[in-house]
């Protein structure tokens, strides 16, 4: 039986992470992951991340999922592909089937990281080809490049719902409305304002009554529900779609642990049937560790950090380290994860009603009703400032782990300041070089720069734009609200594409000069 | 002892429902209807429940359903789903051909 310092499960951010914390320690590390390809979800990820710098901020997520597997292989960590785990036995045998034969490994330690599986919901025609989990759109899009239907229906708004949305959009599909149970938005409000000016419809309160069809999708009713999620007669709206997707949630796939005896919970608040651990992810197995949404759901960000964590943890376990070292490094990782579980959005604050930001400014409550903040609401955040000339206009307006902008900027207009969450602010005395690399490193899309008076009745804004065919100058169109609705002509007068934008292109449209602070997208005619 | 195995619990009796039948468990083509008849023959566990319909047997090994399932049995028998504990897990943890299970690797066979 081959034996390993460390074998690890699942090649997807968190276990990626270990591998490369353990063998930069010395320890044989060995990966397995029964896809394809390796990189779990990250690879799909084709969003800029959220974060600061260390947590790999404004970087594409497929390509953070490259720089991994760069480091993995250079660090002499195996990697093996289409290996599927069958079974974690006693004293850390692993069964793996590989090819056509079953192969035996034992492990000094073992680390799970086997992610999590897509929710499902049932409703009439539930099962009917063209129901889709959002995750298996987003792998037929992004890893294979096949569109997943014309006319589709998103349920569920948490970020996979709205990230994936935006992605369909991107890739031609028609989302013809974007619909939850919950009555408010359960994602960010940027990623929810980013396919609500491309004019999505949200319906909050809303579910699916039935999907309808003889062989396959071809059209979807929803209804409203009341606060016990109860239709309410009268309210049902018809669809013609080709496709539905769901984005309910997901489920630690965690069988392994349980199936080795590891002590199991379940916890609703994590997703599940989750291991009971400790904030290292140590089981109550020595040895065997877990990290990343098997151990409870969460992002990629943090599941990186957990699973260097878990990578330095076994470490220590063996040996290639001493209880000192692992402390020191693992106090940084510490004070990086606090930083990621920081703001609205943390897991602290599941399932709490947040009313104000940490400003002390009310919370926009179209947006999480209708997924973008209303002309009327916008004024009261610090980003969101007037000036003569170009300036720029940030409509960030929750707090949320994140502050590219403040280092985008190359004369430090933006400032957020020490406290992560904190929204930017527009810095009064700085001057906009009309640049356009705030907008670019805005994750969530939500920078514009803005000339509210041209001197000549108009005005100009530059919007962050990532569809194709990208628009030529002087092509004329609709200038869309945060709504999606139009609201006046528009002229491209500009586009720049530059490397250092990272493939986002920056669209600026000539507008009437009282739509300044209105527009926020462009349709061409 | 929890509530969930005290059987002498009264659960009252099986009312029928629109959407029995539909389909939860799609590898088995297990209905709600029948999950729920199940609840009220006295499968008050998982385990019970995967070994009298083979709900979750087939070829995603439940890792579409058993959610759902859950789901089912705790509104019948009237609990949170998290008091419910989840059936056994046990190797082969995916669906693997026989001929493949019974393929031991050679000893010094290299996957590389």
């Amino acid at each position: 039986m081959k034996r390993y310092d460390l074998i690890i499960v699942g090649a997807g951010p968190s276990g990626l992470s270990a591998a490369i914390e353990a063998a930069k320690r010395g320890l044989k590390v060995v990966v397995f992951d029964e896809n394809e390809k390796p990189g779990g979800q990250l690879f799909k990820q084709i969003h800029k991340f959220f974060g600061s710098k260390e947590h790999k901020a404004k970087i594409r997520g497929f390509v953070i999922g490259e720089q991994l597997l760069e480091e993995a292989d250079s660090l002499g960590v195996e990697v093996v592909l289409n290996a599927t785990v069958i079974g974690l036995y006693q004293d850390k045998e692993i069964v793996v089937k590989i090819g056509e034969a079953i192969n035996h490994y034992k492990g000094d330690t073992v680390i799970i990281a086997t992610g999590a599986a897509e929710n499902m919901v049932t409703f009439e025609g539930w099962t009917l080809p063209g129901v889709i989990g959002a995750g298996a759109a987003q792998t037929m899009m992004n890893l294979h490049g096949v569109k997943p239907g014309q006319k589709i229906l998103m349920l569920g708004s948490g970020n996979v719902g709205l990230v994936v949305s935006f992605q369909l959009l991107q890739c031609g599909c028609e989302v013809v409305a974007l619909v939850d149970a919950a009555p408010k938005v359960g994602g960010y409000g940027v990623h929810a304002a980013k396919v609500a000016r491309t004019g999505v419809p949200f319906y909050l309160s809303h579910t699916i009554v039935k999907a309808e069809g003889e062989d396959c999708v071809k059209g979807v009713t929803i209804a409203e529900v009341d606060e016990h999620f109860k239709f309410i007669p009268g309210t049902e709206k018809h669809f013609d779609v080709d496709t539905i997707c769901l984005a309910v949630g997901l489920s630690p796939m965690s069988q392994l642990l349980k199936m080795a005896g590891c002590e199991m919970e379940d916890n609703p608040k994590r997703g599940g049937q989750v291991p009971i651990c400790d904030e290292y992810g140590r089981t109550s197995i020595p040895g065997i560790y877990v990290a990343g949404d098997v151990s409870g759901i969460e992002e990629a960000s943090s599941a990186m950090i957990e699973g260097r964590m878990a990578g330095i943890a076994a470490s220590e376990y063996i040996g290639y380290i001493d209880k000192d070292e692992m402390d020191a490094e693992l106090v940084k990782l510490d004070a990086a994860l606090d930083g990621l579980r920081q703001g609205m959005f943390a897991p602290a604050n599941r399932g709490k009603t947040i009313t104000e930001t940490e400003e002390g400014i009310p919370i926009s409550t179209n947006l999480l009703k209708k997924g973008f903040v209303a002309d009327d609401e916008i004024e009261r955040y610090p980003g969101v400032t007037h000036k003569k000339g170009i300036h720029p206009v940030i409509e960030c307006t929750q707090n949320i782990p994140c502050n590219p902008c403040q280092d985008a900027c190359p004369k430090k207009c933006i400032s957020i300041g020490a406290n992560i969450t904190s929204l930017p602010t527009v810095v009064e005395n700085e001057t906009c070089i009309n640049c356009g690399m705030c907008v670019a490193s805005c994750s969530g899309q939500a920078i514009f720069l803005v000339d509210e008076d041209c001197g000549d009745g108009t005005a100009t804004v530059t919007l962050p734009y990532e569809f194709l065919p990208l628009p030529e100058v002087g092509t004329k169109g609709d200038g869309l609200g945060r709504d999606g609705k139009r609201v006046c002509d528009a002229e491209v007068v500009n586009v720049k594409s530059m490397k250092a934008f990272d493939k986002t292109n920056l669209l600026t449209i000539r507008v009437p000069k009282e739509y300044a602070m209105k527009a926020r997208f462009f349709k061409a005619y | 002892m929890n509530s969930v195995n005290d059987r002498s619990r009264d659960i009252g009796e099986f009312i029928p429902a629109d959407d029995d039948d539909m389909i939860i468990c799609r590898c088995e083509e297990i209905t709600k209807g029948e999950i729920r008849r199940a609840v009220h023959d006295g499968m008050w566990t998982l385990t019970e429940i995967r070994r009298y319909l083979r709900t979750g047997m087939g070829l995603c090994q439940g890792q579409t359903c058993s959610k759902l399932v859950k789901g089912i049995v705790a509104r019948e028998l009237g609990i949170s789903p998290a008091e419910l504990e989840p059936a056994t897990s046990r190797v082969p943890m995916r669906p693997i051909e026989m001929h493949v299970f019974a393929n031991e690797a050679k000893e010094d066979d290299d996957h590389e």
